[in-house]
C-alpha cells in the first residue's frame, strides 16, 4: 500500500510540474503553429531569477509568503519581457513562414538565450531552498514528502483551471479558440488576430517563466536547465496532442506515472518510458492522444 | 626608381628578413628564456564549475605562481619546469566530448602547448585520450576517475591520482571497518558510465569484503543533470537497505543532498558519498552529520588535517589567496601540477642541458616515478608507470559546533596497496578474483 501511495505520489507531483511548463508549449502550438523551442530558455531564465530574488527574501528574514509573492512576480516579470521582445523582434517579423523556418528561428533563440543566461549569472549552480525548508514536511505512505511538492500539485490543478476558464469563459478566450479554428475566419469576423496571437505567447512565456521560477527552491540551478526540460515538454505535447490543453495534462499524466513506476521497479527504464510512450504515440496516432478539434473542410 | 634598386632594395628587405629569423632561431635556441606552456583544462562553466572546476583552477593558480617563484618547500623549491618559467592558460571542459576533442586538438596544433593538464570528467578524458598518441602531446590527468583510459597504452598520458577502483574499495573497506553488521546496502548513481562504473565497482568490492551482505533489487540510476531526485528519494526511503552508496558529483549531488534531507534520507539511511568532500565546504551547515564521505584520495577536508610542512604551505597559500580551505579539486590539480615539475625537473636534470626537455624525455622521467606529493606519496606504479596509486581515506560528516566549520570524524587511510589493483592486473579483474594482492595499512587522522 505504501509502494502504492508514494508511486502515484512521485507520478503526480512530476506531472504536475511537466504539465505547468508544457501547457504554455501547447497553447503557443495552438493558436500560433509554432514549435517553440526558446520555451526552455525561457523556463531557465524564470529559475534562475526566482533563485535570486528567493535568495534577496531570504537573507532580508521576510516571511514565506514573501518567496511566493517573489516567484509569482518573477514568473510575470520574466514571461512578459521574453513573451513581449520575442514576439515583436522575432515572431511577428517572420509571420507567414513556413513551420520548420520558424521551428528554427526558435531553436536559435533558444541557444542564444542559454548562453546569455550563462552570461548573466555564470556557470555556477544557484541554491534557494528556502522556501521548501518553510513550507515543512509530513509523512504520506510512509515516506516523508515536503509540502512544497504538495503545492505543486495544487499550482497545476489551479493552473489547469484557469485555463479552463480563460480559455471556457471569457471572451478573449473564446476568441483565442477562434483564431484556433480557422485564423482566415476569425480575421473575416473582425478578431483583431494579432492582439491574440501577441497575449497568447505572452501567456505562453509567463507559463514556462513559472514552471522554472517554481521548481527553482527544489533543485541546483545550473546551465543546461532548459535543455533538460524542453525535451520533457515536446514529450508531453506530442502525447497529448500539440495544442490540446487537456491533452498536455493527460499526457503529463501519462509520461509522469509511468516515470515513476519505472524508477521504483525498473530504474534503467526511466528514460525509456518517457520516450517510448512518445516513440508509440506517434506510430499509433501521429495528431496525439486529445488532438484539439479542428475546423471541417467542405 | 630603376630595376636595380629594386632589386636592391628587395634583397636588402630579405636579408633583414633573414637575420630577423636568425636572431629570432638564435632566441629561441636560448632555452632558459623559452617558457613550458601548460593548458589547464576544467570545467571554468557548468553546474560542475563551482565545485570542480574553480577550486582546481585555483589550485593550479598558487603551484604555477609558487613554482616560478620558487618558493615551493623543499625539495621542490627550484624555479619552474627544469629552470623554465611555467605559463598556464586555463580552458574550459564543458561543451562535450567532442568539443574538447576540438579543442585539444586546437591547443596543440594552434596554441603550441607543450603540456595539457586536467580534466575532470571520465568522458573527456576518454575522448582526448587518442590524440595525445596521434599527436604525441604531453597530457597529465588530473582527476578523471575512469580506469578504462588504461585498457590501451598510451605513451604520453599519465594520471596523477588513483582511479575509481580505489573510490570504491576504500569505501567497502570502511564500511566493513565502520558498520560491520550492516546487512544491506543500495545505490543512486547518475545514469552515464561514471555511475554504473562506480556502483559495479563498489558492488564488487563490497562483496568480497562483506559476502553476507545483501544487495538491493532496485538501484537507482538518476539522469544526469535532471535534477528532480523526488521519486528515487522515495523508491531508497521504501527500499529495505541500510545503506545507501552514491558516487553523484557537481549539482546533481547537491540537489540530491538537499532534497535528500528535506526527505529525511540522512536520519533513515546511512548514505556513503564517494564524491561529497568536493561540495562539503560549500554546503557548510547544510551537509547533514554523520554521512560517509571521501573524495579518491586524502585531499579536501579529509587531508586538512595532515600536518606535512607541503600541506601546512598549500593551506597557508590557498587561504591566503582565496581566504577559505583548499577543497579537494584544488588539491588533485595542485598535486597534477607538482607531478609535472618533478618530471620535468628530472628530465632536466638527467640531460643536463638547458634546453627545455622533450616531450619523449618528460614521459620518460615520469614513468615509473615516485614523490612525496602535499598529504600522500604519489607511486606511479600502474599502467606500465603511467598510472599513480596513493593512499586513500573516508570519514564521517559532522559540524563542528566550536570553530564554527563543517568537519569530518572517524577518518580512517587506507594504504595504496590496500585499494588499487597490483602493478599490470586489471581492476574488474582483480575485484571479480577476491582481491589477491592486497596489502593493507592503515591509519586514522583524527
Amino acid at each position: 500500500m505504501h509502494t502504492f501511495v508514494t508511486v502515484a505520489l512521485d507520478g503526480l507531483e512530476f506531472a504536475s510540474y511537466l504539465f505547468i511548463v508544457s501547457v504554455g508549449l501547447t497553447v503557443i502550438f495552438g493558436v500560433m503553429r509554432i514549435l517553440n523551442v526558446a520555451h526552455g530558455a525561457v523556463y531557465g531564465w524564470g529559475a534562475y531569477v526566482a533563485a535570486i530574488v528567493i535568495g534577496w527574501a531570504s537573507a532580508a528574514a521576510l516571511p514565506v509568503w514573501a518567496y511566493f509573492v517573489g516567484i509569482g512576480l518573477t514568473s510575470v516579470v520574466v514571461g512578459a519581457a521574453f513573451g513581449l521582445i520575442v514576439y515583436f523582434a522575432f515572431v511577428r517579423r517572420m509571420e507567414g513562414q513556413d513551420e520548420v523556418i520558424l521551428l528554427l528561428l526558435t531553436f536559435g533563440l533558444f541557444l542564444a538565450l542559454e548562453n546569455l543566461s550563462l552570461l548573466v549569472f555564470g556557470g555556477t549552480s544557484h541554491y534557494s531552498f528556502a522556501p521548501v525548508m518553510a513550507l515543512g514536511r509530513v509523512t504520506v505512505g510512509g515516506t516523508l514528502r515536503t509540502n512544497y511538492g504538495f503545492s505543486i500539485i495544487g499550482l497545476a490543478a489551479l493552473v489547469g483551471v484557469a485555463c479552463w476558464y480563460f480559455f471556457d469563459r471569457t471572451r478573449t478566450g473564446r476568441l483565442i479558440r477562434v483564431v484556433i479554428y480557422d485564423r482566415e475566419v476569425a480575421e473575416t469576423l473582425g478578431v483583431n488576430v494579432n492582439a491574440m496571437q501577441c497575449l497568447t505567447f505572452i501567456g505562453g512565456s509567463v507559463l514556462a517563466a513559472l514552471g522554472g521560477a517554481y521548481i527553482a527552491p527544489t533543485i541546483s540551478v545550473q546551465p543546461g536547465l532548459g535543455t533538460q526540460i524542453i525535451v520533457m515538454a515536446f514529450a508531453v505535447s506530442v502525447v497529448g496532442g500539440l495544442g490540446s490543453i487537456s491533452g498536455a495534462m493527460i499526457g503529463a499524466l501519462i509520461i509522469g506515472l509511468l516515470r515513476s513506476v519505472a524508477i521504483h521497479f525498473v530504474p534503467s527504464l526511466e528514460l525509456f518510458v518517457i520516450y517510448g510512450v512518445m516513440a508509440a504515440v506517434l506510430l499509433v496516432r501521429p495528431e496525439g492522444l486529445f488532438p484539439p478539434p479542428k475546423a471541417r473542410s467542405i | 626608381m630603376n630595376r636595380g634598386k629594386i632589386t636592391k632594395g628587395i634583397g636588402a628587405g630579405m636579408a633583414l628578413i633573414g637575420a630577423a629569423g636568425f636572431s629570432g632561431s638564435a632566441m629561441a635556441g636560448n632555452a632558459a628564456s623559452k617558457p613550458v606552456k601548460v593548458a589547464v583544462v576544467t570545467f571554468l562553466t557548468g553546474p560542475a564549475s563551482s565545485v570542480f572546476g574553480l577550486p582546481s583552477k585555483r589550485g593550479a593558480e598558487v603551484m604555477v605562481k609558487a613554482i616560478n617563484k620558487g618558493i615551493v618547500p623543499a625539495p621542490y623549491g627550484s624555479e619552474g619546469f627544469g629552470g623554465h618559467k611555467v605559463v598556464a592558460k586555463y580552458v574550459n571542459e564543458a561543451g562535450g566530448n567532442s568539443q574538447q576533442v576540438q579543442n585539444y586538438k586546437n591547443l596543440v596544433e594552434k596554441d603550441h602547448e607543450d603540456v595539457i593538464l586536467g580534466y575532470l570528467s571520465s568522458g573527456s578524458c576518454k575522448a582526448i585520450a587518442p590524440l595525445s598518441d596521434q599527436l604525441d602531446e604531453l597530457t597529465v590527468l588530473a582527476s578523471c576517475g575512469t580506469p578504462d583510459v588504461f585498457n590501451k597504452h598510451h605513451p604520453y598520458i599519465f594520471r596523477t591520482m588513483s582511479d575509481e577502483t580505489a573510490d570504491s574499495v576504500a569505501a567497502a573497506r570502511y564500511v566493513q571497518d565502520k558498520f560491520p553488521h550492516l546487512e544491506s546496502f543500495t545505490g543512486f548513481n547518475q545514469n552515464y558510465s561514471w555511475g554504473h562504473e562506480s556502483w559495479n565497482q563498489f558492488s564488487l568490492a563490497m562483496k568480497d569484503l562483506m559476502p553476507n551482505v545483501k544487495k538491493g533489487k532496485n538501484p537507482q540510476f538518476a539522469r544526469f543533470l535532471s535534477g528532480h531526485y523526488s521519486s528515487q528519494i522515495s523508491s531508497l526511503l521504501l527500499s529495505n537497505a541500510k545503506l545507501v552508496q552514491t558516487s553523484a558529483w557537481g549539482g546533481d549531488l547537491t540537489s540530491f543532498l538537499n532534497q535528500g534531507r528535506m526527505r529525511g534520507l540522512f536520519q533513515k539511511k546511512k548514505v556513503l558519498m564517494t564524491s561529497a568532500s568536493t561540495v562539503y565546504y560549500q554546503m557548510g551547515k547544510g551537509m547533514p552529520n554523520g554521512v560517509i564521505i571521501g573524495v579518491r584520495g586524502p585531499y579536501g577536508i579529509l587531508g586538512r588535517h595532515i600536518k606535512t610542512p607541503l600541506n601546512k604551505w598549500f593551506i597557508h597559500e590557498y587561504k591566503e589567496e582565496f581566504g577559505k580551505y583548499p577543497p579537494s579539486a584544488a588539491y588533485m590539480y595542485a598535486q597534477a601540477m607538482l607531478a609535472t615539475k618533478v618530471a620535468y625537473d628530472k628530465a632536466a636534470g638527467q640531460s643536463g642541458q638547458k634546453k627545455v626537455p622533450t616531450t619523449k624525455a618528460v614521459a620518460s622521467a615520469f614513468t615509473g616515478l615516485k614523490f612525496k606529493s602535499f598529504t600522500t606519496e604519489v607511486d606511479f606504479r600502474n599502467a606500465n608507470g603511467h598510472q599513480a596509486v596513493t593512499k586513500d581515506g573516508y570519514g564521517i560528516t559532522h559540524w563542528n559546533k566550536s570553530t564554527g566549520r563543517p568537519d569530518v570524524k572517524d577518518v580512517v587511510f587506507f594504504s595504496a596497496g590496500c585499494v588499487n589493483a597490483p602493478p599490470g592486473v586489471n581492476s574488474i579483474k582483480w575485484l571479480k578474483e577476491g582481491m589477491p594482492g592486497a596489502t593493507c595499512k592503515n591509519s586514522g587522522s583524527n
